[in-house]
């Protein structure tokens, strides 16, 4: 009975061990990610002191003159990632409506959902080597066909690797949402004698709008934070662009490029760069799962 | 009226032939940077370019061999690191489905997934190369284990949640403790779906550059001291294609092939177990 008595006891405290380490590591997540986001807070102090907002709007970085201003490489990571999210929807909801409209499954499926999953899972320096040894060539080919300067590297080219980047993701979640629309809505238009294009256009589309968004909203989070196969073609240029041709920095690139030899308030200024990219990325990251989330709740409650 | 008709079925023609070509499209770059991969890179791979080191810029010939090695002490470095952490918080959440704690875990799950990687560099930086005073294999490591987490307790929580209640009602009812429960029956029926997505998490930082730019850095010569900096295949690829030599180019292209056709195993072998050990009840 003793000896019993003991085994339990003994179980309960390890059960409690075990409770503990369970919830530790839970907790260990969240403290994780405070601790990145205060120590990008205390290592950017010295730069958001000495430049506070106007960070945002100045127009030079110079660490020999010790001016830094981040507007160059906004505006590049803007440019880059707005003009590689134009190139990639028409693609990435034609994929989403051939996966979850036309051909959900077989043989032609198959083969498209796993190419998708490998253009995923290249990883991002090679897809700037790529681009160095064979897109730059062909964009230099245009620049000079269209009369611009023959750089071959800028926000042009950048935006083209990135779209091919960002197709896969928004086009899963594109598929998944699309087909998450219940069948019953589709087969009441098509007893109404709607062609299945009229049924994508004023049914599916209308219906997984909200999903597709937050796909592109998503694809939009890993554009802004790509860094590799940017940092190989933007150009690494520290002014203005000046067109969607020129040589640029976004602000993933900068750090790739830079922080290696910055020290003192050069490497304080690049990582209150990265502090704000941690913010944005996390803000549209956020946005984009709780719309997906509220999207297949909703779906699934329709369905019960 | 049948006329009507006509134009609405032809639209639909065009649509769906205009669908199809989109997307067949955007496999086109899958197809150009396989093919110019397999194309550069089978001609460099030999025996001397998958065995000896690096030379220096000069001497023709030399190998990758160091950062083959230095992925895998990365690799089992992270894993060390992410595997135990993630797969205990997996556990957390699928035992705590509300609650405060958990909402806020899979909130942060979610953050540090998308956050940038070039943002973990820095961070690992700041951590463990600013305090050591130099650049080291353990500091790439801590870099990858923190972009390895989210996706394991992501896939473990996942997982454990398909398994059904009577199982667990069954075993506590012989009278099993909670915790071996949870470690003797829970685990293993969903052993499948955590090592899947601990092989996709290893995926995915195998080819990561960016956290290893000022983590890892980079070694001309073989390393196993955790401490000092160690080479990598990504960081490999991205030194050789920024250099101005046309050798060191097609030597880029070599460990390319290699790091494309390790990372493509990792994700079918993923696949290949998440398929033939699925859970089915």
């Amino acid at each position: 009975m003793k000896t019993k008595k003991k085994t339990a006891s003994g179980g309960n405290r390890s059960e409690k061990r075990f409770n503990m380490a369970l919830t530790a590591s839970g907790g260990f997540i969240v403290v994780l990610l405070f601790a990145v986001f205060a120590t990008l807070l205390a290592a950017a102090v010295a730069s958001i002191k000495e430049f506070g907002l106007f960070f945002f709007i100045g127009k030079t970085w110079d660490s020999s003159t010790e001016t830094f201003g981040a507007l160059p490489f906004l505006v590049g990571t803007l440019c880059t990632s707005f003009l590689a999210l134009l190139i990639s929807i028409p693609f990435s909801i034609a994929i989403s409506i051939f996966l979850g409209e036309y051909f959900k499954e077989g043989a032609v499926s198959t083969f498209l959902r796993s190419a998708v999953e490998v253009l995923a899972g290249i990883p991002s320096v090679i897809y700037g080597l790529w681009g160095l040894f064979l897109l730059m060539p062909a964009v230099r080919l245009l620049e000079t066909q269209i009369g611009a300067p023959p750089h071959g590297v800028g926000i042009f080219t950048s935006s083209l690797i990135l779209a091919i980047m960002i197709i896969p993701f928004s086009a899963s979640i594109g598929r998944e949402v699309i087909t998450l629309v219940p069948g019953d809505l589709k087969e009441a238009a098509y007893s109404l004698g709607a062609t299945r294009f009229e049924v994508i256009k004023n049914i599916i589309i209308p219906y997984a709008r909200s999903g597709i968004i937050a796909g592109i909203l998503l694809a939009l989070g890993r554009a802004i934070g790509e860094t590799m196969a940017v940092t190989m073609l933007i150009g690494n240029s520290n002014f203005l662009p000046t067109g969607i041709f020129s040589p640029a920095n976004t602000m993933a690139s900068v750090i790739a490029n830079e922080f290696a030899e910055a020290t003192g308030i050069t490497a304080s200024s690049l990582i209150y760069i990265a502090l704000v990219l941690f913010f944005v990325t996390t803000v549209v990251n956020i946005i984009g799962t709780y719309v997906i989330q509220k999207v297949s709740i909703e779906s699934s409650k329709e369905v019960t | 009226m049948k006329d009507h008709a006509g134009a609405r079925l032809i639209k639909d023609m065009i649509f769906k032939c205009a669908v199809c070509l989109f997307a067949f499209i955007s496999l086109l770059p899958l197809y150009l940077i396989l093919y110019y991969i397999t194309k550069n890179g089978i001609m460099v791979i030999n025996w001397d370019f998958l065995f000896s080191l690096p030379r220096p810029i000069g001497e023709s010939g030399g190998g990758v061999f160091n950062a083959i090695i230095g992925t895998v002490m990365l690799i089992i470095l992270s894993c060390i690191m992410s595997i135990p952490c993630g797969i205990a918080a997996g556990i957390y959440l699928s035992e705590n489905k509300k609650g405060k704690l958990s909402n806020t875990i899979r909130l942060c799950v979610i953050v540090l997934q998308g956050t940038p990687s070039i943002v973990i560099g820095i961070i690992a930086y700041l951590w463990v190369v600013a305090p050591l005073k130099t650049f080291s294999a353990l500091s790439g490591g801590i870099a990858l284990s923190i972009m390895m987490l989210p996706v394991i307790i992501k896939t473990t929580e996942e997982t454990l949640k398909l398994i059904p209640y009577h199982l667990k009602e069954a075993s506590l009812a012989l009278g099993v403790p909670y915790h071996r429960t949870i470690l003797k029956v829970i685990l293993p029926s969903g052993i499948s779906g955590i090592l899947t997505g601990i092989l996709l998490s290893v995926a995915r930082i195998t080819g990561e550059t960016a956290p290893l730019l000022f983590t890892a850095f980079g070694n001309q010569f073989m390393n196993m001291n955790i401490l000092k900096p160690i080479d990598s295949l990504p960081y490999r690829i991205f030194y050789y294609a920024m250099s101005p030599y046309p050798e060191w180019h097609s030597f880029a292209w070599g460990a390319s092939f290699i790091l494309v056709v390790l990372t493509l195993a990792l994700n079918l072998f993923a696949r290949g177990i998440s398929v033939k050990w699925k859970i089915q009840f």
